[in-house]
């Protein structure tokens, strides 16, 4: 085993273990310095793969290089990098170690070139993630965790049973693209799928990450979605389905973050949305398409980690997350507004922002692949982003009334961290040939012309008009919405608990019977053996030697027989 | 989410802040004052309208017909998002709870 065969990801996973024992002048240098040495390493690793161990024959091949996994282990290192320099402040060291593992072990499912080594780091993530949203440590952000914790447990249980059931199909362990058109892959899709959170898994996003610390939303934000879009990206490029799943996920999530007060909450659901234009490519399955789908991914970790960057700054500095508590922001916290309102301009696609030329390679495959109606749907999605994200979250955060909130910018780290992400929002989307040279295909594809611009400019500000035509039912109230996780946080608690009732009746009345049986027998037994019973009571000499000489009488007659 | 503020002198100093700004119209921001909103929307509205005027302009490439009809993006956007905000608010209607719903 050589240095190159060892997963990069483990300098991140190793060291953050050095982070607790590193004094507080170490500490910060080690969260900048190891996502610096990850990124290092991984552009520097050269194409291929190597079998690092064998396993019960299997080779297990930990580190497999091309330019799809250098990709999303690149942006993975990079978002560690500004997520450790935002939460340089961040007193919980906890949080920061289970943050640089979770990121760790998404830059190991970014090299993982079999299913074992996927499925290992794909559960310390699982793990690490957990802990962030432990760390928060309020009950609310404790029960968030557990819910979190069981829904990933059974997308994990899926994806490995696919697993066991691939290696027994197939007496392979090779992680490249598949069909699901077996029980094994069906499953493994599956598991991607919850991480990913398509329907009905929708809903553990918006219910678990609003409920991290201000730090800790950011480092959720990037990792766990965009895992499971690389994995489809590698493992089930072209399957219909994920078009239909990924239109239901881009609408779903307009539809909740419409209707949302949390300002992190509707950030969550906007996740749900980008990613599902992300499922949707990759259902397309043209080079375009999946070039799309990776770019968007590569964009999105950077514009969706600088709102919840801005949002996190807010609730730093405020400790209030509810829009109806917000507004007016804009007068005492110009810089946070400033990158909150570049990053939203980003997640819109607006023209010179990055979400522009990743988004619009994925709208362009479906007009090139003919899908009529998929593209009225990304079109009309795409003014829905706007709609929810790029204008509704800094509209009532930063706008709208004013809260009387006076808060500063936040400290220099976190606006730092802030202005770095600003940079790459711009920088991207003003040349974005430097990503198109990552891509996983050679891109052929122009996103400024003339027509590009014009179209996306009017179908954004016109979303902007609409958004203001119809402020008044906009107006924020004090609500949440109903989703699939109300099955198991109130049905399913609502039938055991009725199910409890029932059993505990049962139980009681069946233990009272028998109760009841046991003492119409003890009482039958106490009357004949008791004290004053019929058998326990003394008998007179005569009587027992009349007894024992019918004994012996009978005795003698069965001898004689 | 029970998190407290970071900076609470920062927050009580600024509430003081808040207090004088609430007052007089005078003191507004310049962003916020009424003719400001009035000439944005002036300008809005007007940019919308170049926009409009300016897809006369380019030779359309439409992939389905009715994407290549005159100002196409700009009422697709307009419709589809107060169409959208319009199913949201329905849909709110049955789906909204208080946000005091889970907590017990």
């Amino acid at each position: 085993m050589t240095i190159s065969s060892l997963p990069p990801g483990l300098i991140l996973v190793f060291g953050a273990l050095l982070l607790p024992v590193a004094g507080s002048l170490i500490r910060p240098l080690l969260v900048l310095a190891l996502p610096l040495l990850t990124i290092w390493q991984v552009w520097h690793m050269p194409d291929g793969s190597s079998a690092a161990l064998v396993i019960m024959g299997h080779d297990i091949i930990a580190v497999r290089v091309d330019a799809l996994s250098r990709l999303f282990a690149i942006i993975f290192s990079l978002m560690a990098f500004a997520g450790g320099l935002f939460a340089l402040n961040q007193k919980r060291t906890l949080e920061l170690v289970a943050a640089f593992t979770y990121a760790g072990s998404a830059v190991g499912v970014a090299f993982a070139g079999d299913l074992i080594t996927l499925f290992v780091f794909w559960e310390i993530m699982a793990l690490g993630s957990t802990i962030v949203l432990l760390s928060a440590d309020t009950p609310q952000a404790s029960k968030a965790a557990m819910r979190y914790f069981v829904v990933h447990m059974f997308g994990g249980a899926l994806m490995l049973t696919g697993i066991f059931l691939f290696v027994f199909d197939t007496g392979g362990v090779a992680f490249s693209a598949m069909k699901p058109d077996t029980a094994a892959t069906a499953l493994i899709l599956a598991g991607v799928l919850v991480n990913a959170a398509a329907p009905p898994f929708s809903s553990w996003l918006g219910d678990a990450y609003p409920e991290a610390s201000w730090s800790g939303t950011v480092f959720l934000s990037a990792f766990t979605t965009k895992a499971a879009v690389y994995v489809l990206i590698r493992g089930f490029p072209g399957t219909e389905i994920l078009i239909f799943v990924g239109v239901f996920m881009i609408f779903y999530g307009i539809t909740m973050a419409l209707l949302e007060n949390d300002m992190r909450r509707i950030l969550a659901y906007s996740i749900v949305n980008q990613v599902g234009f992300m499922v949707t490519g990759i259902g397309i399955g043209t080079e375009m398409a999946l070039n799309g789908a990776a770019a968007h991914a590569f964009a999105h970790i950077i514009y969706k980690a600088l709102l919840l960057m801005s949002a996190g700054s807010v609730l730093y500095m405020t400790g209030k997350r509810k829009c109806t508590d917000l507004g007016g922001l804009f007068q005492s916290m110009p810089l946070t507004t400033l990158c909150g309102t570049i990053g939203a301009l980003a997640i819109s696609a607006f023209p010179w922002t990055s979400g522009f030329v990743s988004k619009s390679m994925i709208n362009q495959a479906a007009a090139n692949e003919h899908l009529a109606l998929l593209w009225f749907c990304l079109m009309a999605a795409s003014a829905g982003v706007f709609l929810h994200a790029g204008i509704k979250f800094p509209w009532f955060v930063f706008f709208q009334k004013d809260s009387g909130l006076r808060p500063k910018d936040p400290p220099w780290n976190m606006r730092l961290a802030m202005i770095l992400f600003s940079a790459f929002c711009i920088g991207i989307g003003v040349w974005p040939e430097y990503l198109y040279a990552l891509l996983p295909y050679a891109v052929d594809y122009e996103p400024y012309t003339d027509a590009h611009v014009l179209n996306a400019m009017q179908l954004l500000l016109f979303a902007g008009l609409a958004f203001f035509i119809m402020l008044p039912m906009m107006k924020r109230t004090l609500t949440i919405s109903l989703d699939t996780d109300w099955f198991y946080r109130r049905l399913a608690p609502a039938i055991i608990n009725r199910l409890a009732t029932v059993i505990g009746n049962a139980d009681q009345a069946i233990r009272q019977r028998f109760m009841g049986a046991l003492n119409g027998v003890v009482n039958y037994v106490w009357q004949h053996h008791g004290p004053e019973g019929s058998m326990a009571r003394t008998w007179t000499t005569g009587n027992m030697v009349l007894l024992v000489t019918i004994f012996l009488c009978v005795y003698l007659v069965f001898s004689f027989i | 989410m029970t998190e407290t503020p970071a900076n609470s002198k920062t927050l009580e100093t600024d509430s003081a802040t808040s207090a004088t700004s609430a007052a007089p119209a005078a003191k507004l921001h310049w962003l916020v004052r009424k003719g400001t909103i009035k000439v944005l929307w002036v300008l809005g509205l007007s940019f919308l309208a170049v926009l409009v005027y300016l897809d006369g302009s380019l030779t359309p490439h439409p992939h389905f017909g009715i994407d290549g009809t005159f100002g196409f993006h700009a009422w697709y956007g307009l419709l589809t998002c107060i169409a959208m905000v319009l199913v949201a608010k329905l849909l709110g209607k049955f789906i909204g709870r208080k946000d005091t719903y889970y907590d017990d």
